[in-house]
């Protein structure tokens, strides 16, 4: 099978690159494990909503136009949403094709699945970022006895029994989590190390229509100052729900959850936790004034001051002393939130660089041909949200239709007949 | 956004080497591990003295400019003859130290011009602990507490921010804050 592109993965990078594509005349294919918006089918919780509002769900040609734009998208209108625009978009899908292995060939790829392989010049890895769960090693050392999940398995409290539940790490997922263990009556614990506390509205908006209009969602990974950290940042600690209920540390405790700092160490039954606990909260509490301050000064720059609510000051995080050391004869299961990485293991190992991570500027891997779609902060911010990856595809199929051109140009015009006929 | 030019700022710090090394060292990890030494020798009672003198790193061993000596003692409550600082207090002057030193550093990264900057620590503890009174007693500090006084060209929020980035990169922070392996052995 020839063809000029293979895109692999069926979520909004690859539907978005696969329009753009669509749009330039190019030929290609975009290949799916599964169906369309297979990790939103069985990779997420049933109350999982979207953390953006729905009038962010923009793609290329395409956008969220219900009735409820400020309403955040549960995870089946997600699907919805992006089955419609993969019908809408005529996108050339592959279901239910796993990709085994992608080989260089210098110039152009084979790729190898379980239906055959395709022969191509350029491949998009548009797998996302979040193909398997970052676990610590400290996990293999619990007691055997304690069920351990990790966010990708969690579906809802149902899953678990009536004894107590650690979750470990405090960013979307595990805030999220906790607070649903929580509600479900089970005795819940969250360790919190490093995380991002925003309010879900300030002065009267959703935090993201402020990051929107600030311009911050659009600011570029070149012009950051440390993009390495900038891709590091854990998601945002936030809930998309109907009623755009605030969740952060002290609506937890107001619950009755119990924090403590990063699980450090497990010593038979007991865990250590970090005594840092009080820094963490304490630079999350700084870094959410900065942002507030910088909404603040947009806000008086452009003479909203009169429209909207005064600035006000969070809650400080406050939930008095954690203790540093913990009993797991009490707990009964721990849910691992303590984030999630791509996997690339198909990819010729030509891809990556000495520590054995793809090597890309912008998602223009060092790899030529090879382009990624929908990591953190790839090109802009936004990346990896609904409404980053049509500007991101736009970008990087610019650069695929040079790579493209030079490849018809300079190789044997055969390859280039075969190319037309297939346009 | 353009890069941020730190105004001239002057605390003492050779920044522009720090920056460096940070280059160096992400090129090089192998050059990034360091060991650090110190050896002891009893003196008399519970008195003792440490003396560091080099360490291991950037692939070779260090000699320190002179050798450096800590004398430890208990104070006279306890019956020893004080000719040193507790152990648990050189832990906290380390905490301090260490802290004080990502002060400045920060500081002079964010190109803010430090005029003071104090701190006063306290570390407290239940000798019920390490007397074997009570099992249920830890050893070491139930709590310590940094209180930093500082002036500079900043605002207060900065400040705190400038404090709080210190402990997220002090090794005696995180030596304090979380486990260590120790393996103590006889030779």
């Amino acid at each position: 099978m020839r063809t000029s592109v293979v895109v692999i993965g069926a979520g909004q990078a690859g539907l978005a690159m696969s329009h753009h594509l669509t749009n330039r005349s190019i030929d290609h294919v975009v290949l799916d494990r599964g169906e369309v918006a297979q990790s939103w089918r069985v990779e997420r919780w049933d109350s999982l909503r979207l953390l953006t509002p729905n009038w962010m769900s923009r793609l290329p040609g395409y956008r969220y136009v219900g009735p409820d734009p400020d309403g955040f998208m549960t995870n089946l209108e997600t699907i919805e949403f992006l089955e419609r625009y993969s019908r809408r978009s005529a996108a050339p899908i592959r279901c239910h094709v796993t990709v085994e292995q992608v080989r260089a060939r210098h110039p152009g790829f084979d790729v190898v699945t379980d239906q055959g392989v395709w022969r191509c010049d350029v491949v998009v890895a548009a797998t996302g970022s979040s193909s398997e769960p970052r676990v610590p090693s400290l996990a293999a050392e619990l007691p055997l006895r304690i069920r351990q999940l990790t966010a990708l398995q969690y579906r809802n409290p149902r899953q678990f029994g009536d004894g107590e539940v650690l979750v470990v790490g405090a960013s979307a997922s595990g805030a999220q989590i906790a607070d649903e263990l929580q509600r479900s009556g089970r005795a819940t614990t969250l360790a919190v190390g490093d995380h991002v506390r925003l309010p879900r509205t300030y002065r009267g908006r959703d935090i993201h229509w402020w990051m929107d209009a600030i311009g911050q969602l659009d600011e570029r990974y070149d012009e950051v100052d440390d993009i390495v950290r900038a891709r590091r940042l854990p998601s945002l600690q936030l809930v998309g729900s109907p009623d755009r209920r605030q969740l952060d540390l002290n609506t937890l405790v107001a619950r009755g959850v119990s924090i403590v700092g990063k699980v450090m160490g497990v010593n038979g039954e007991k865990s250590q936790c970090s005594g840092a606990l009080a820094n963490v909260v304490a630079s999350a509490d700084l870094k959410q004034r900065r942002q507030l301050t910088r909404i603040d000064d947009f806000a008086s720059a452009h003479g909203l001051d009169e429209a909207i609510p005064p600035p006000m000051e969070p809650q400080p995080t406050n939930f008095g002393t954690a203790p540093t050391e913990l009993d797991l004869a009490r707990f009964e299961t721990v849910v691992w939130a303590t984030g999630y990485r791509p996997t690339y293991r198909w990819l010729d190992r030509a891809a990556f660089d000495h520590r054995n991570r793809v090597e890309h500027d912008g998602g223009v891997c060092a790899l030529d041909g090879l382009y990624l779609m929908g990591m953190p902060f790839m090109r802009r911010r936004k990346s990896s949200f609904i409404d980053g990856v049509g500007s991101d595809a736009a970008e990087l199929v610019s650069h695929l239709h040079a790579h493209l051109d030079r490849r018809t140009r300079h190789v044997d015009t055969g390859a280039g007949a075969r190319q037309l006929l297939h346009d | 956004m353009t890069d941020t030019e730190s105004p001239a700022v002057d605390n003492g710090v050779n920044i522009e080497a720090l920056r460096g090394a940070r280059q160096a060292l992400t090129d090089a990890p192998g050059a990034a591990q360091f060991t650090w030494r110190a050896s002891n020798h009893w003196v008399s009672g519970t008195h003792s003295s440490t003396t560091i003198t080099d360490f291991f790193g950037l692939g070779q061993d260090n000699m320190h400019r002179v050798v450096h000596t800590i004398e430890a003692d208990h104070p006279q409550v306890f019956a020893s003859q004080d000719n040193g600082a507790a152990p648990p207090e050189i832990v906290l002057a380390a905490l301090a130290s260490c802290l004080t030193a990502g002060v400045a550093t920060v500081a002079s990264h964010r190109g803010t011009q430090l005029r003071s900057v104090t701190a006063t620590i306290e570390g407290t503890m239940d000798l019920q602990g390490i007397l074997g009174i009570d099992a249920d007693v830890r050893n070491g500090f139930d709590t310590i507490k940094v209180v930093y006084t500082i002036d500079a060209d900043a605002s207060r929020a900065d400040i705190e921010a400038i404090v709080a980035q210190s402990q997220k990169r002090s090794a005696v922070f995180d030596i304090l804050a979380n486990p260590t392996t120790i393996q103590v052995t006889v030779a």
